[in-house]
């Protein structure tokens, strides 16, 4: 089911994950976050970017424990768990914050 | 989740691109890593080639996953073994290789090398000692 951001349409897969990851633009994620009623603020988008950056550098969405832990060394111990990712992404840190990034379902992520 | 940790040692004896073996690995060894397992990766026969740096896959129409052995610190994969004799047959050295490291939270996050070059001798000992072997 394609989504339409800005007047264009992006393929995605069954489960919402855009098919092209190199299609991706930040509007992408402003039209999911709108779907589930979420509003994006920059706590959203330092996690939202940093799943592009490491996509870019390994080739894989990171295991939530890996994000998490990622998260706390960059952004701050008070923030690298999992009630703070939760409570941005009340879906799943990997399953919402990964499809807003335009990124495939993490690995191992049932 | 089951209490006693078992041991798991990945086997990976085969070139990255011909077969799908080795990105087939790779995945269960990072879902595997994922559930608290103790893992260990061997890296023998042509699977030395899995870990070579500047692999350029566009001619063969498969993507290059070879950035993502890099993620493997990430999921705590400290023990990566390279057989000596494998690389020596193949022409390669350990420069040859990605360096792969994790980070030792406990010492301030300093760096650690996760390749261990090992004797095929050295090699049979590991294998012997795994509580699983997963051959690929």
């Amino acid at each position: 089911m394609p989504i339409e951001v800005n007047g264009k349409a992006f393929e995605t897969d069954e489960e919402g994950y855009l098919a092209n990851i190199n299609e991706w633009e930040p509007g992408v994620a402003e039209v999911m976050s709108k779907e589930d009623d979420l509003e994006l603020t920059d706590e959203h988008w330092d996690i939202i970017n940093y799943l592009r950056e490491y996509y870019e550098e390994y080739q894989i969405a990171p295991a939530v424990r890996v994000l998490t832990k990622a998260v706390g060394k960059k952004f701050g111990k008070d923030k690298g768990n999992s009630k703070y990712l939760y409570g941005l992404f009340p879906y799943g840190p990997a399953k919402q914050a990964c499809r807003y990034a335009g990124l495939p379902k993490p690995t191992g992520c049932v | 989740m089951s209490e006693t940790i078992k041991n798991f040692l990945y086997l990976n004896r085969k070139a990255p691109y011909g077969t799908i073996y080795a990105w087939e690995s790779l995945e269960v060894v990072l879902i595997g890593a994922a559930f608290d397992q103790d893992v260990s990766l061997a890296f023998v026969d042509d699977g030395v080639f899995q870990l070579t740096k500047n692999q350029h896959t566009s001619a063969v129409g498969m993507k290059n996953f070879s950035p993502t052995y890099a993620a493997l610190g990430d999921y705590e994969v400290k023990k990566v073994f390279v057989e000596k004799e494998s690389l020596e047959e193949r022409g390669l050295s350990l420069d040859d290789l990605q360096h792969l490291t994790w980070e030792d939270e406990d010492e301030d996050w300093a760096e650690k090398d996760s390749i261990h070059l090992v004797t095929r001798a050295e090699m049979a000992a590991i294998m012997d000692g795994a509580d699983v072997v997963f051959s690929f």
